[in-house]
């Protein structure tokens, strides 16, 4: 602050320190600033992009109803194309609850035998495995749909076709689960200590502590997890095109074949013409998609800020 | 004098019984899958050599090898990282070093996490709706590239930013108290501590870029050209989308073709995964502070 009287003196030039060094430092903050907002901006773009291209469609063609209730998609009907998607929220939300229904007790169980249980070497092993799980692409996890599984549903449930909704959620589900249970995994590590040491003088087992002490307490991180995995089901593309057989179908029972939203973009987009109102309409698919994982993701977030907080 | 009661023996019994379900839930996720990667190694090593990784694809994809898919990944990964590295490291830094607990930081949070929850087909949208035809690009790696490190920038951010936390505040500040800037603190003292943290993160980025197939499909990697990418702005081949072609799109491929290409792409995208865990094992021994 003396810097400038000192300045204005002129008998101590020195003191301004608005170098070289100064001005590089202002530089690199308004390029890091930049690098910093550039996740807004680029989440901004998508919904503007995609606005965008599917704006046609949504102001000249869209009708509430039919899309949410009719269960007919023909966007490739000459005369009088039809955009209902409702057999494809079903399907995608058939397959995305049996998912889950695999998905939670068995990343649960992994994340609570991991941080509770499991000591050292084996505990670390089981965390790279997991890990390791959850990397595998969703284009292999689609194959292994397509070609283990298949064959496997048709042998043993003595059904003629082995793409369906079980393939799609066994798989999904096996997806889902990685990723679900690290995320478990560090909610129950961020319970503190002496929460289980108080349970533990008090005489309780390590399952009483587990069941009456570490669950409750971790209980909004775990939802957090469960609801991240069902962004992830829902909004998983390859994996479900290949195993659920991609025909649009409202689910009947697990071995019936259906279809899902992200499929169906995946799927017709190569064959429409760019600006046509089929291209549009699927871009609205994606618009309605990236709301509901929006909301998905948000909530996941606000949930487990919430523990973060306690 | 301290006899076991009934009640301490019953609940010893629970105990053990509990460990076991959950051991039992543990294995029942992870034993499915080896078995799974286990069938992919012995069905797929049959169809790898030498000749499958160095030739192109013959007689309508049915024969011949992986080389253009293969070529393509290792160029759609290189662009990727060129894009990824510079914003995901900068956004980084402002989150470490600049960012204040503040209503933007808070914004920036939620968009990283809206970014990695995005189902990778509306990133295929928006590649194809900004790069391909807005920004004109057209199909090409250039496009598909971006829509890549877009989509997987959480991941750069996240483990860059995590290990530039972890340099201890007390650096920063006897750099600062020899009077150098934020920025020269920054570049001498955070970033070289941090390095391997963020190399670790680039190895991820690396094996979930290269494993992608929804994101490149409409906006730079084709089912077949004969034509080696020989620029940012050509097509090209990919090791993910051509297993997704030669398992469902061609009629006529040898059962165990698919197997082969399978294996490569998980063969890649596990070896990268592996080095950076071990890269992070490593880094643990080593840490001075």
């Amino acid at each position: 602050m003396g810097n400038g009287v000192l300045t204005e003196t002129g008998s101590g030039g020195d003191f301004d320190r608005r170098n070289t060094d100064w001005y590089m430092d202002k530089v690199v903050q308004a390029l890091i600033f930049i690098g910093g907002i550039s996740a807004i901006i680029f989440v901004a773009g998508i919904f503007v992009f995609i606005t965008k291209e599917g704006l046609g469609f949504i102001l000249d063609r869209f009708d509430f109803m039919e899309f949410f209730t009719s269960e007919y998609w023909y966007p490739a009907e000459e005369e009088d194309p039809e955009y209902g998607i409702l057999a494809m929220i079903a399907g995608t939300a058939s397959v995305t609850v049996l998912a889950m229904l695999v998905a939670i007790p068995f990343s649960l169980g992994t994340a609570i035998y991991i941080a509770e249980f499991a000591t050292g070497k084996t505990r670390e092993t089981l965390k790279i495995l997991v890990e390791l799980l959850a990397a595998i692409p969703s284009v292999v996890w689609g194959f292994i749909g397509l070609s283990i599984m298949n064959p496997l549903i048709i042998d043993v449930f003595d059904v003629p076709v082995g793409l369906n909704v079980l393939n799609a959620g066994i798989i999904l589900g096996l997806m889902a689960a990685p990723i679900m249970t690290s995320i478990a995994e560090d909610a129950l590590k961020a319970v503190p200590d002496r929460y289980r040491e108080a349970a533990e003088a008090m005489g309780a087992t390590r399952w009483q502590v587990i069941q009456k002490t570490v669950l409750p307490a971790a209980r909004n991180g775990l939802l957090g997890a469960v609801l991240l995995g069902v962004g992830r089901a829902f909004g998983e593309t390859m994996a479900v095109l290949m195993a659920t057989g991609h025909s649009i179908n409202i689910p009947g029972s697990v071995f019936d074949s259906v279809r899902a939203l992200p499929a169906t973009i995946a799927a017709e987009l190569g064959e429409t013409a760019v600006g046509s109102e089929h291209y549009q309409a699927l871009f609205t698919l994606g618009i309605f998609l990236f709301m509901v994982t929006f909301v998905i993701n948000l909530s996941a977030d606000l949930i487990v800020r919430d523990t973060a907080k306690k | 004098m301290f006899e076991t009661s009934t009640l301490n023996a019953r609940n010893q019994q629970v105990q053990r019984l509990v460990r076991i379900l959950f051991l039992m839930m543990t294995l029942f996720l992870i034993v499915p899958v080896l078995i799974i990667l286990g069938t992919l190694v012995v069905k797929g090593s049959s169809v790898i050599s030498i000749d499958f990784l160095f030739t192109s694809p013959t007689e309508g994809m049915t024969a011949g090898g992986i080389f253009p898919a293969l070529l393509g990944t290792v160029f759609l990964v290189a662009v990727d990282l060129v894009i990824a590295i510079p914003i995901g490291i900068s956004a980084a830094i402002y989150l470490s070093e600049y960012a204040g607990n503040n209503w933007l930081t808070r914004v920036i949070n939620l968009a990283i996490i809206n970014l990695a929850g995005v189902p990778s087909i509306v990133h295929a949208l928006f590649g194809l709706g900004a790069f391909v035809l807005f920004f004109g690009f057209g199909t090409s790696i250039l496009a598909a590239s971006l829509t890549l490190a877009i989509m997987t920038l959480p991941l750069v951010i996240v483990a860059s930013k995590e290990s530039m936390q972890a340099v201890p505040q007390a650096f920063r500040e006897a750099s600062w108290n020899m009077g150098a800037t934020r920025w020269q603190t920054i570049r001498r003292v955070v970033l070289p501590n941090a390095i391997p943290g963020i190399l670790t993160g680039l190895i991820l980025e690396i094996s979930r870029t290269a494993g992608e197939t929804a994101p490149i499909m409409f906006t730079g990697a084709v089912f077949f050209t004969p034509f080696l990418p020989q620029g940012i702005f050509d097509q090209t081949m990919a090791m993910p989308l051509h297993l997704f072609v030669v398992a469902t799109q061609v009629p006529g491929v040898p059962e165990d073709l698919p197997y082969g290409v399978a294996l490569m792409l998980i063969a890649l995208v596990l070896f990268m995964n592996a080095l950076s865990i071990a890269f992070r094992a490593w880094l643990r021994g080593k840490k001075k502070w």
